[in-house]
């Protein structure tokens, strides 16, 4: 009985901070064996790598909260990607002034992606799609539609007043990890405090029980999805404003499946119900980290691979011991 | 079937079981939910071992180990829900699992045929090359026992057959068990409409509480029997208080809620009632009687097929839950794992569920007054937890039902639907939430209680409404609602005993 106990309270502590855990431990081990780890320098190419997977990843979130997942999140990435080019050099109308054309892009890139979201979640509210199926539609057809936007060329651009939301800084700091860093703390905060946040979480948690307290279950699924679609917009326009240019065939390429494995390292159960933000950003970091240690020790790429899907093993055994004891 | 024992962990599903089905005999197998019905037929089936007792089949002992062993040795099962392959053709469905082979590739003339030949043994004339998803679901039925004797049954074991039946395909479907039986095959049926065990049955067996209570030939006991002893009353009054009901001592108030001639696409036929402020008013019927149904038709949960309902005489037509909650009413469902709470939430959480719009300004919770309602009700409803930050999964089922309630009492509904809101909590939890029903009611809430426990509709409802069937066949005052009457209503389908 006592070992019963001690072992589900390990369980349950691990199951918290297992991901903040090893976060630390890998810090700690790169201070020790990677050459120039602390430095201002190692700092910027790590957050700047693993901005627009977080951003991806806390749409994901809330959409995995419900009980859901999104796989276009990187096709969508590659409409917004390929659009915003098209508007601020002028491809579709002459838009006079600069920063009126790249404030039209950004506005019309994002939207149109949030409107792609959108229409995930109507098929999945309204038909009762499998959320699986439903996103596959855009997985498989939203980066050919940017292709067919781009003519399959890759869009080169040299616009500073766009790619600030690439490049820049204020006080010293990357504007994409600013971006990034609001986003993270505001839904952190809607999926606590608000009345949508607790929507979400009842959804995924029980949603004949959502149903039944009157909630309006449809406009919930159709709102994360949105929400995930807007996110990947923006996410597309990071990519290419630190690129310069917008390539529809790599724009997002994969990245449905790192959000996927931020979000479950970080431990939001991927059946719905339980969700965490902070979560998702230290699992996203601990990923960062694991694939920036090997590389930097001359470990190659495809070997990260296999170490990353280890944690993500490790992330969800944890859970349901967790869960199960 | 002698002294048959099993648990599922710490629950006694069979607790001394007893089954004799004779040869060439149609025997029916009653009980209520949670009675033992299904576990036996899962033993006599193969699906889960039994802890202890014997099985005779045909006059050897007998032990299956998997359901293939038991349809090989002559025992077919019909599930009320098909257990088919939709997409494939009405022939690969029949032949499903013993398929004509020629060379070892498949015999599909063979196959046609024997499909054919099958069918036509119910006078059913098919396109047996169509998938099983082109048919009605009784021909789909239709087909599914016809598939079932196909496999040269001894013993045909029907779980609800007729659930999902008209009146003419049941008719059908009595003639060939009658076939089957003159072919010398027996048929245990389980059905909980008793029209149709008198008309089909030779014996019955009734289960109570995982024991059989009484076997006996179907003309040595009569409806009313029947039902008193499935329910495990006697049929007479029984003095003394079994419940923690105050008695039927309130002044029922202004008429708040009608029905009339409620149907909706399943069991609900014909249902008409009035619910009233300061009473309660409660459903009684058998399982499939249409309470559970009737209730979520109120609540918005279901489309009405046919007929009205009024809210303080306006017209009344919930599209959705959250309609219903608008107009003030409130459900607590019967299954509370699937349909009440929301597990990962807290205590404070799953109370607000259906409070939260309110509570929010501008999207945003207000937190200090959330704490401050659930703190009332934790306190008001003496919902033993750790604290409203407490997951609710950890609380046992009383405190959860409490909960629950707590969650529709938040809205201040003026109706509120019980669906057995003391099943499968203890005793103690029991008695607290009768009491707390009955203080509501007292309070001038309509209160619309379903319950399958008898003595806790004729202690506690005001008025009582029987259902039977699908159809409101008696409505009984409070100097009226006696066992005898209520259980004589269930049997019968009238007041009059």
């Amino acid at each position: 009985m006592g070992r019963q106990v001690s072992d589900r309270r390990i369980y349950a502590f691990l199951d918290r901070y297992a991901t903040l855990i090893a976060l630390v431990a890998l810090i700690a081990l790169n201070i020790v064996i990677t050459p120039n780890f602390l430095t201002l320098q190692t700092l910027n190419v790590n957050l700047t790598q693993v901005c627009t997977i977080v951003i991806v990843a806390v749409g994901m979130t809330l959409v995995i909260a419900t009980g859901g997942i999104d796989l276009s999140v990187g096709s969508l990435m590659a409409i917004s990607g390929a659009l915003a080019p098209m508007i601020f050099m002028g491809g579709i109308v002459d838009v006079g002034p600069v920063w009126v054309a790249v404030t039209l892009a950004i506005v019309v890139a994002i939207a149109v992606a949030g409107l792609l979201g959108a229409f995930n979640g109507w098929l999945i509210a309204r038909f009762g799609i499998q959320p699986i199926v439903a996103t596959l539609v855009l997985f498989i057809a939203g980066r050919g539609i940017a292709q067919v936007m781009t003519n399959g060329n890759l869009q080169v651009f040299a616009v500073p007043e766009f790619q600030f939301i690439g490049l820049g800084r204020v006080f010293g700091l990357p504007v994409q990890v600013l971006i990034m860093a609001v986003i993270v703390v505001g839904v952190a905060w809607m999926l606590r405090r608000t009345l949508f946040g607790r929507q979400i979480l009842a959804v995924g948690g029980n949603e004949l029980a959502a149903i039944l307290s009157g909630m309006p279950v449809a406009r919930v699924k159709i709102a994360v999805y949105a929400i995930s679609g807007l996110l990947s917009g923006l996410a597309g326009l990071i990519v290419i404003a630190i690129n310069s240019s917008s390539d529809a065939n790599l724009v997002g390429l994969g990245i449905e499946l790192d959000a996927i494995a931020a979000v479950a390292v970080g431990g939001t159960l991927l059946s719905g119900g339980r969700a965490s933000i902070w979560g998702t950003l230290l699992g996203a970091l601990t990923i960062q980290i694991v694939r920036y240690t090997l590389l930097a020790n001359g470990v190659p790429d495809a070997a990260a691979m296999v170490v990353k899907a280890g944690i993500i093993i490790a992330a969800v055994w944890l859970q349901q011991k967790a869960r199960a004891a | 079937m002698r002294d048959i024992h099993k648990r599922f962990g710490g629950t006694v599903a069979l607790d001394g079981a007893t089954l004799n089905i004779g040869a060439a005999e149609v025997h029916a197998l009653v009980g209520q939910n949670g009675a033992g019905k299904s576990t036996i037929i899962k033993v006599l089936t193969g699906y889960v071992p039994r802890d202890a007792g014997e099985v005779d089949f045909q006059g050897v002992p007998f032990t299956v180990t998997s359901p293939r062993a038991a349809q090989d040795a002559g025992i077919s099962t019909i599930y009320q829900e098909i257990n088919l392959v939709e997409s494939r053709s009405v022939i690969e469905n029949i032949c499903l699992g013993r398929e004509a082979r020629r060379f070892g590739l498949l015999d599909w003339p063979a196959m046609h045929a024997e499909a054919e030949r099958i069918l036509a043994r119910f006078n059913m004339r098919v396109d047996v090359r169509r998938p099983l998803s082109h048919f009605s679901t009784a021909n789909q039925q239709m087909i599914a026992i016809a598939r079932a004797i196909g496999f040269s049954a001894r013993l045909v074991i029907m779980d609800e057959p007729t659930s999902s039946l008209t009146d003419r395909e049941s008719a059908v479907l009595f003639d060939v068990i009658r076939g089957l039986k003159s072919d010398g095959i027996s048929v245990l049926f389980v059905s909980h409409k008793l029209d149709e065990l008198y008309a089909v049955c030779d014996r019955v067996t009734i289960m109570r509480d995982g024991r059989t209570v009484r076997s006996c030939a179907m003309d040595e006991i009569d409806k009313l029997e029947l039902v008193s002893t499935m329910l495990g009353r006697e049929v007479s009054r029984r003095d003394g208080h079994a419940t923690a009901f105050g008695g039927h001592t309130r002044q029922p108030g202004d008429d708040l809620f009608q029905a009339t001639h409620l149907a909706d696409s399943g069991h609900v036929r014909d249902i008409s009632f009035t619910l009233r402020q300061n009473e309660i008013v409660g459903f009684a019927g058998l399982l499939g009687a249409g309470r559970t149904e009737t209730a979520r038709l109120i609540f918005g949960a279901i489309p009405t097929t046919k007929g009205t309902m009024q809210i303080d005489g306006g017209a009344f037509t919930p599209g959705s839950p959250a309609d219903a909650i608008a107009a003030g009413i409130g459900f607590c469902t019967e299954d509370r794992k699937i349909e009440g709470i929301v597990p990962d939430m807290t205590v404070a959480e799953n109370m607000m569920l259906a409070l939260m719009p309110k509570l929010a300004r501008a999207g945003i919770i207000d937190e200090a007054r959330q704490a401050q309602i659930v703190a009332g009700f934790i306190d008001s409803l003496g919902i033993k937890c750790a604290g409203p930050h407490q997951k609710i999964r950890e609380l046992s089922g009383g405190n959860q039902q409490k909960v629950l309630l707590g969650r529709w009492l938040a809205m201040s509904p003026r109706l509120l639907i019980l669906d057995e809101p003391t099943r499968g909590i203890d005793v103690g939890a029991k008695a607290e939430i009768q009491k707390l029903v009955n203080r509501l009611a007292d309070e001038g809430l309509a209160v619309l209680m379903i319950s399958s426990e008898l003595e806790e509709v004729i202690e506690g409802a005001d008025r009582v409404y029987v259902l039977r069937e699908g159809v409101s066949v008696a409505e009984l005052d409070r100097d009226q609602i006696t066992e005898d009457r209520v259980l004589g209503a269930m049997a019968h389908g009238s007041a009059s005993v």
